[in-house]
């Protein structure tokens, strides 16, 4: 059974004047079906203004699809004795670090989720304690946040996320502020809870390069899923992604580039070592 | 005409617990017309020094000249180097207030204490040259996409008409196509109106496609300076202070140290295209 299971998701923003009276409408999804299986990494890419953002919304249930339906975790997302349970089972953390911490320690702001689900104290430690570990900032567990980088920040948050221990854990662009050391940790803090902690993972996000270790890609577009496959299936269509405003890593169009200019480069290169590998079997 | 920073010290908090040095003897010659990147990590001092650039800041120690002028001297009209140089903060789009877009472009101008005329001639230009169409120019600027919004943003300190522009990562947030366009407007202005530009970015790959000239900030001193090519070849001392060079810089000394005779010293996509191609073009 699938994780998440979405059908003919349908979202719009209604746009009302003064006297309520409707002055445009918005799709911003328009028949979205998503499959998602527990334990995969997944990855959502999409120009300013897509669909991603609310699709995320949706996992959640802080927004509720005008049409269409959706699962998640077995659970009908329009049954409303369903949404706590959802909610405890997919956690999400937002693009910007300084608008999710709250507390003026590093550890009492981890306990906060689970204590807010009514997790006993003894129990609530623990939790702060291994989620803190699994992104690596346990050694801050008694710093004040707002002392901590951008990156060590976005780490705080996925563990506050990690001690509400969800089965899912969606990420609105979680490194869009971030320079790119900070990147890197927050990619490997993700990579490591999907690999050793099985924890389903949802990536949005506009840097091509973070999608690469990804198992599926879904590309939205004015609201539609307007392509979908692995990360070598997606990015061999360079000129596709670029008509919705998408980009490949560097590598890839470099070897799409000189694959062009007439060289026997396979399609689809995303590493570093296959395009060198590639060109060293060529000379 | 040039910006000179000599010695520059700056400390934030003096004399309380929260002391912090940001800026370490900061020297910098910046020419007319050069278009210059800042690349360091979070914290190594790139906002604090461009925020003396145009005197919001005054360093703790050293002097700052301004067309050979210094400008903290008592008399020196700090308001009018405001309007020359101008600043172009991370997510402008969130100054962006007025209830038309052409409102706002025209709040800069007006503010120099310009006529109504001139401001709207000024904004008209403005918009112009940041690539908005003319058909959103008298919608609400919140209705925008974030990508027009900081185009909006931008327009607005154009229509200063600033001799230079200095932009705070301008392409934060944006998706690629959204990124690309900004850049090459940028790089367009920088041609055209010869305004000197001066960037701050976290995407090497970017600055090495840009820029002529690279500066390097860590803890709050220049570390490295020169054109993309020289910084890159330093890639080993940039990832030790948590940078890194474009992703092409290490296929290219990975392909060289394979025995494949490429430039090393490529930084852009179309440096290694051309290098490799040539070089599997001697070969036959």
């Amino acid at each position: 059974m699938n994780f998440i299971d979405a059908k003919k998701l349908v979202y719009e923003y209604i746009r009302r004047d003064e006297e309520g009276n409707v002055e445009g409408i918005l799709t911003a999804l328009d028949a979205v079906d998503l499959e998602v299986k527990q334990g995969e990494f997944i990855a959502i890419l999409g120009h300013n203004g897509s669909g991603k953002s609310t699709l995320a919304k949706h996992l959640n249930v802080l927004l509720r699809a005008s049409e269409g339906t959706l699962w998640v975790d077995g659970k009908d997302t329009l049954d409303e004795s369903n949404l706590w349970d959802i909610r405890q089972n997919s956690g999400m953390v937002f693009q910007n670090p300084d608008n999710q911490i709250i507390a003026s320690v590093v550890e009492e702001d981890v306990a906060f989720g689970p204590e807010n689900i009514g997790v006993p104290t003894d129990e609530i430690w623990k939790r702060v304690e291994k989620s803190l570990q699994s992104v690596g900032m346990l050694q801050y567990r008694a710093h004040s946040p707002n002392k901590l980088s951008g990156g060590q920040k976005q780490r705080v948050a996925i563990a506050g996320v990690m001690a509400m221990e969800p089965k899912c854990i969606v990420l609105d662009e979680p490194t869009a502020m971030l320079d790119p050391n900070g990147r890197k940790e927050v990619l490997s803090a993700i990579e490591q809870l999907n690999q050793k902690k099985g924890v389903t993972v949802i990536l949005i996000t506009h840097y091509m390069e973070e999608v690469v270790h990804a198992h599926k890609v879904y590309v939205m577009d004015h609201g539609k899923v307007v392509m979908q496959g692995t990360p070598r299936e997606i990015f061999s269509q360079v000129e596709t992604l670029k008509s919705y405003r998408l980009d490949v890593p560097q590598i890839t169009l470099l070897a799409y580039e000189l694959g062009k200019a007439g060289l026997n480069i396979p399609k689809g290169i995303l590493t570093r070592q296959e395009l060198a590998e590639a060109l060293c079997q060529l000379y | 005409m040039s910006i000179i920073l000599d010695k520059i010290n700056y400390i934030y908090s003096e004399k309380t617990a929260y002391e912090r040095q940001a800026l370490q003897q900061v020297s910098l010659k910046i020419e007319d017309g050069e278009f210059i990147g800042i690349i360091g990590h979070t914290g190594s001092g790139k906002s604090t020094l461009i925020q003396h650039l145009n005197g919001l800041l005054q360093p703790t120690s050293g002097s700052i000249y301004y067309n050979g002028q210094d400008i903290y001297d008592e008399d020196y009209n700090k308001k009018e180097l405001r309007s020359k140089v101008g600043l172009v903060f991370q997510y402008p789009e969130h100054q962006l207030f007025e209830t038309t877009i052409f409102a706002d472009v025209c709040f800069g101008p007006r503010n120099q204490g310009l006529s109504k005329k001139e401001a709207e001639l000024r904004a008209f230009s403005a918009l112009r040259s940041v690539g908005l169409s003319e058909e959103y120019w008298y919608q609400s600027p919140f209705e925008l996409s974030g990508g027009q919004k900081r185009r909006v943003a931008i327009a607005g300190v154009l229509a200063m008409k600033p001799e230079v522009l200095v932009l705070d990562e301008p392409t934060a947030g944006l998706d690629p196509k959204g990124r690309d366009e900004i850049l090459e407007q940028i790089a367009q202005m920088h041609q055209k109106l010869n305004m000197t530009i001066i960037l701050v970015s976290h995407s090497m790959e970017d600055v090495a496609k840009y820029v002529n000239r690279i500066i390097v900030m860590n803890q709050g001193s220049i570390m490295l300076e020169g054109t993309p090519k020289e910084v890159f070849q330093h890639y080993q001392e940039l990832e030790a202070v948590g940078l890194a060079a474009p992703q092409v810089t290490y296929l290219m000394q990975e392909l060289f140290g394979m025995g494949i005779p490429v430039d090393r010293k490529a930084s852009t996509l179309e440096e290694a295209k051309a290098s490799i191609l040539q070089v599997f073009a001697n070969r036959e």
